[in-house]
């Protein structure tokens, strides 16, 4: 049904584009030409593909604990600067301690800016969505200040330093290293929530609370790590993008791409692995957007327009059901009412 | 009122969802001012047949007359056109209208400025509650009403549509025994006045109490017709499972040995800060059944939810064995050998999302051999599964079937098994066979005296007076969170426990 889901979006794209007086045909071979034509464009694709990765991935295993996890963007600055800091402020060490250990430093940030929300939850009761949407203006803030104070540059733009070399993720060939790590985790999270108890214990919290608390599980402790954990996850995005990508924290280059995760991880429907295609097709449209431009005369923002009716068909799936066919609506209905006898 | 002129007649009714075949050419004829019990284990096909007739399901095949005219019920409101009411087992009521809005939803009266007139809405339910000697506060809240109250808004609501015939879908499984016995007078008053009434149950003591005629149904089939005269309990659930049933299981006498479950001067808040448990005290034996009687409300959640770790003491003390568990987490107290059959089973029991054999170790899935190191044993827990569904006779598709398609007995069946296997000292039941069949009911009964024998303590809470009696070998009656009255069980007859549950009183 997701596929379905972007299948309707591009029709209705073509539809939107064909308004604005240019040819959607052209426009979206323009946008394949800037996403999957060559070693190039695919590598760009990829990582562009890399931050979504794991922001779904963030998104998707809050949700298996029953939780919204709204603070991607924040976890994910966080973890970018604090990356970032610990990749130009440290020097001297050899690359394969000083990379890994700036990555270390930007998830554990982010597990600890994640986990705010989760014990605020368990201790208070108060709703994550709330919490999270709030510590986003708070980390971003805080951010900030600490790139403008803190860390700044010498300079008049506000942003830390060049990280050192010896903290660069390097590309493999075109292949941004980066990405085959977001996808490494990605399969660990799938293990993780398959195979292991501590996976059992998080569906359980999240199906049933209730029953996960009388089977022993301690529902305050899982709420916490799952929120620490989604919030390591966002901010290793972060961490990889500033290391990878954009050699240093910038305020505002990594803007909305901790949101784009909610996206990543409806089209996904939370699946662990189906999170890696899902964001390499929101990858590809962000990297073919400016061919686009260039060569149809298309304006970027419809690559935005088309992401946002994608959401709107895998959200509304009533609406798809529709165009699949009427009397499978009406099967099933019927299929959910039986077995309450 | 003439009382053998038809009111409704279904004829060959058949209806199939996929594979299952939930109705296999039904016949059945309901009488004018008669009640007419519809009797069957869960599962076959009671709720799917009364369901077509009023129009919520559509039949394969098959023909419904009503008044002799045969009727085309393709939803609920050619149902209702035709005089047909229902009253589901979960209520269809708006909590935060009053009765009287309630009752007119849909059909508002209303006055010329097409405004609904509140008034005359108020009137029309009066009028209606006084025809039928149904009484109830129209202005009341719903939301405010308790449960027996909730169940007579929807009767006059079916009422108030000009039903005359009226569908109950297992009405008393909800009901506290003084409910039941009031909703029972209701419905022969009903009948008197030409209401014909379909009443789903599964409990015989009311079918022989109340209904004219008795439809038994199994596996989609009707299996038999009769009527309370000419049958008793026993030869009604022979008819329900097929096989003859034992009701009250035989039993030897108790041979408690050292205590195992000690509760002192225990006081518990329920959910609004208010004392639900009142200085109780009881004491548990290995080896014996003690059960608490009393109608619900009176704090025996709170009680049970106390000692199993799920809810705070405010003060007093509960010893397992030595161990003080005031301060324990449910799984801690779990560790000391304590199992549990809530008595919520949909939100306590099971996780419905879970396959059947990830609920048959939900106590236990972090233990070898289901974990080893965190990595769960897949094959360790699919050959326990398939050990307990066999051993306990859990009816499911497979062990990965999502435990909510379970019938109600099964699920109960699959908690049982559960926490049977626990090796506990103390099991703690609550409401162990509310809402299931017969068959599922023997069983759990003989699991119970099995494990009593072999030197368990029970602490048994039921809302079922038949149930306690019939286990117990001692039986203390609850009455606003204190046990009033705590005896051997030959020492107390339902007569005197029935005063003691609703009035806190023992003297005559």
């Amino acid at each position: 049904m997701p596929i379905l889901a972007v299948a309707l979006a591009i029709a209705t794209g073509a539809i939107i584009i064909a308004f604005s007086g240019s040819s959607p045909v052209d426009a979206y071979k323009a946008l394949i030409d800037g996403s999957l034509s060559d070693s190039k464009s695919i590598g760009r694709t990829l990582e562009k593909a890399t931050p979504l990765v794991m922001g779904g991935l963030a998104v998707a295993f809050a949700f298996k604990a029953g939780l919204f996890n709204i603070g991607g963007q924040g976890q994910l600055v966080f973890g970018a600067l604090i990356a970032g800091a610990v990749g130009y402020g440290i020097t001297g060490l050899p690359w394969i301690i000083h990379t890994p250990l700036a990555l270390l430093a930007g998830a554990v940030a982010g597990a600890l800016w994640g986990a705010i929300p989760g014990i605020l939850k368990a201790s208070r009761g108060a709703h994550e969505v709330i919490t999270t949407i709030m510590l986003n203006f708070v980390a971003l803030n805080m951010t900030d200040w600490l790139a403008s104070k803190v860390w700044r540059e010498e300079g008049v733009i506000v942003r830390t330093p060049h990280i050192e070399e010896s903290a660069e993720i390097p590309r493999w060939g075109e292949i941004p290293t980066g990405f085959l790590l977001a996808v490494v985790i990605a399969f660990v999270c799938w293990y993780l929530l398959r195979s292991t108890t501590f996976g059992f214990e998080i569906k359980s919290v999240g199906l049933n609370p209730n029953a996960a608390h009388y089977a022993g599980i301690s529902v305050k402790k899982i709420v916490i790590l799952t929120m620490a954990i989604s919030g390591l996850l966002a901010a290793l995005g972060g961490a990889i993008e500033t290391q990878g990508v954009v050699g240093r924290y910038e305020p505002g280059f990594n803007a909305g791409l901790g949101f784009e995760g909610i996206t990543i991880a409806l089209l996904a429907r939370t699946h662990p692995l189906a999170v890696i295609p899902a964001a390499i097709l929101i990858g590809a449209m962000e990297a073919g957007g400016s061919m686009m431009q260039f060569k149809a005369d298309v304006s970027p923002e419809i690559t935005d327009i088309i992401q946002a009716l994608i959401l709107i068909f895998v959200a509304t799936p009533i609406i798809v059901r529709w165009f699949l066919s009427q009397k499978e609506a009406n099967e099933l209905s019927v299929s959910t009412t039986w077995g309450s006898s | 009122m003439s009382s053998n002129t038809l009111a409704l007649e279904a004829t060959g009714i058949s209806k199939t969802f996929g594979n299952v075949i939930a109705n296999d050419q039904i016949n059945l004829e309901i009488k004018k001012g008669r009640i007419h019990a519809l009797l069957g284990e869960n599962g076959a096909g009671k709720s799917t047949l009364v369901n077509i007739l009023f129009g919520l399901y559509k039949a394969d095949s098959g023909t419904v007359r009503v008044d002799g005219k045969t009727v085309d019920l393709g939803r609920p409101k050619d149902a209702i056109d035709h005089g047909i009411g229902m009253v589901h087992q979960h209520f269809q009521l708006v909590p935060v209208l009053t009765v009287a809005e309630n009752i007119v939803l849909g059909n508002e009266p209303s006055n010329k400025a097409n405004v609904v007139d509140i008034e005359s809405a108020k009137e029309k339910v009066r009028e209606l509650a006084e025809t039928y000697q149904l009484d109830v506060d129209t202005e009341a809240m719903v939301e405010d009403l308790p449960v027996g109250t909730q169940q007579r808004v929807e009767i006059l609501r079916s009422l108030y549509r000009k039903a005359d015939i009226l569908i109950l879908d297992e009405p008393t499984a909800v009901l506290t025994p003084q409910e039941t016995d009031h909703l029972l007078q209701v419905l022969k008053k009903l009948a008197t006045q030409g209401v014909a009434i379909i009443f789903i149950t599964h409990k015989l003591r009311e079918v022989l109490e109340v209904a004219d005629e008795v439809t038994v149904m199994r596996n989609g089939q009707v299996v038999g017709s009769t009527t309370p005269a000419e049958t008793d309990e026993s030869g009604l659930a022979e008819m329900m499972v097929g096989r003859s049933v034992v009701l009250r299981v035989a039993k030897e006498e108790a041979s408690p040995d050292k205590t195992v479950l000690k509760v002192n001067n225990l006081c518990v808040h329920d959910d609004r800060g208010i004392l639900a448990v009142n200085d109780l005290s009881l004491e548990v034996r290995s080896g014996e059944i003690f059960g608490i009687a009393g109608v619900e409300g009176n704090g025996q959640r709170e009680l049970v939810e106390t000692i199993t770790g799920l809810r705070n003491a405010h003060t007093g003390q509960i010893l397992i064995g030595d161990s003080s568990i005031t301060e324990f987490s449910p799984r801690q107290i779990s560790e000391l050998g304590v199992a549990h059959i809530p008595e919520d089973r949909e939100k306590h029991g099971l996780i419905g999302a879970h396959s059947v054999a990830d609920n048959l170790i939900l106590n236990r899935y972090y233990k070898t051999p289901f974990s080893n190191n965190g990595i769960r044993q897949q094959k360790a827990i699919a050959d326990y599964a398939t050990e307990m569904v066999e051993k306990f006779d859990i009816r499911t598709p497979s062990i990965e079937t999502p435990s909510s398609s379970l019938s109600g007995g099964n699920k109960q069946k699959a908690i049982a098994a559960r926490e049977f296997s626990h090796d506990a000292k103390l099991l703690v039941a609550s409401q162990p066979t509310r809402g299931i069949d017969v068959g599922s009911i023997e069983f759990v009964h003989q699991q119970l005296i099995q494990q009593r024998d072999q030197g368990l303590a029970v602490l048994l809470v039921s809302a079922e007076l038949d149930e306690i009696l019939s286990l117990s070998d001692r039986i203390g009656v609850i009455y606003r969170g204190s046990l009033i009255v705590t005896e051997n069980s030959t020492d107390l007859d339902r007569n005197r426990i029935g005063r003691i549950m609703t009035t806190g009183s023992d003297s005559t």
